[in-house]
């Protein structure tokens, strides 16, 4: 890439079909999302395999997957309370899929010809997916069990009558609003992660073809720069895979107990 | 002043709110920590809010840098 080029941060979000679609005229293409969310459930597959021997003594390997399910477990009992054990397949599978999904898009595959990764998560429709099935799972478990009790929710204990006019539509609002900013969240964090570390990736490649001293310079305070980023990212791809689950069990908390 | 020019204005003041989502990041932290080193014996139970304070800080600030972007790109 020549140095005076413009940078384009945005393309590595696009979405190319690998096969189909246009080219057999079928609305269905096998895109590069497809391809990387398949990949990432193979990684998961992998790991979760290699530790369910079930031997007495666990090996590193199983002693590794044995902690993990025990953390999301232990994750999602506290914040869901009594009852919370049969909402684990679901907040597992998110704190997996989400936490394997971030990690996969930053690894640095590109150096290969055509194998860039791709963050399934920096897609507003996989984390939107994921926000409207927490939210029905919500929705149908409170209705469910409470019945219109439900509504409930938005009348905090102990509120006045006379601010009753006032605290509904805010709870109710953000009620409503919490599968947007659920997925928002996971969604906007990949996105700017990856557009800080391309752009500054351009920075390195057009400080070097500038063949200056100045040009040298940049390029190596850049690639600092992104190294530390990236370290700064990978604490932020776990944390947003923790941060979804939380918040995910807290909302399921809500439909199980009515605060 | 033409359209290009007032949209990377818009959007560089738009990324302000992410400066300021930084400072409400650091305070949840701070005040955590100021909090467990007084009582170091309470502060593993609290692990969970001090993630949903920091969650609350931090989807402000991305959603001011959505902000931008969507005046960068799709306005």
């Amino acid at each position: 890439m020549a140095a005076a080029s413009k940078i384009d941060p945005m393309h590595q979000f696009q979405i190319d079909a690998l096969s189909g679609g246009a080219l057999d005229g079928s609305p269905f293409a096998f895109t590069n999302s497809a391809l990387w969310m398949l990949i990432v459930l193979a990684c998961i597959f992998v790991f979760m395999w290699g530790g369910m021997k079930r031997e007495i003594v666990p090996g590193r390997w199983q002693a590794m997957v044995e902690g993990f399910v025990e953390f999301v477990t232990g994750l999602a009992i506290t914040n869901i309370g009594k009852g919370g054990r049969k909402y684990v397949p679901w907040i597992f599978t998110l704190f997996t899929f989400i936490l394997f999904s971030n990690y996969m898009g930053m690894m640095p595959f590109g150096v290969v010809e055509s194998a860039h990764p791709f963050a399934v998560t920096g897609q507003f429709t996989v984390t939107g997916l994921m926000a409207i099935m927490t939210f029905a799972i919500v929705l149908i478990v409170g209705f469910a069990k409470h019945g219109f009790r439900f509504f409930s929710l938005f009348v905090p204990a102990g509120t006045p009558l006379g601010l009753l006019p006032l605290i509904v539509p805010i709870e109710l609002i953000s009620f409503m609003v919490r599968p947007f900013s659920l997925a928002l969240r996971l969604f906007v964090a990949m996105i700017a992660g990856h557009i800080l570390v391309d752009v500054f990736g351009n920075f390195v490649v057009g400080g070097l073809n500038a063949h200056t001293i100045t040009g040298y310079l940049i390029a190596l305070i850049s690639f600092i720069f992104i190294a530390g980023v990236n370290a700064l990212e990978l604490l932020v791809a776990g944390i947003q895979a923790y941060v979804f689950a939380l918040l995910a069990s807290l909302y399921i908390h809500d439909a199980e107990h009515l605060h | 002043m033409d359209l290009a020019s007032a949209k990377v204005i818009g959007a560089g003041l738009a990324a302000i709110g992410v400066g300021a989502a930084s400072a409400g990041v650091g305070n949840v932290f701070g005040s955590f920590l100021q909090g467990a080193l007084r009582n170091p014996a309470a502060a593993d139970g609290q692990q969970g809010r001090l993630f949903i304070g920091f969650a609350a800080a931090e989807l402000l600030g991305l959603i001011a840098f959505a902000v931008a972007m969507i005046i960068l790109y799709a306005v």
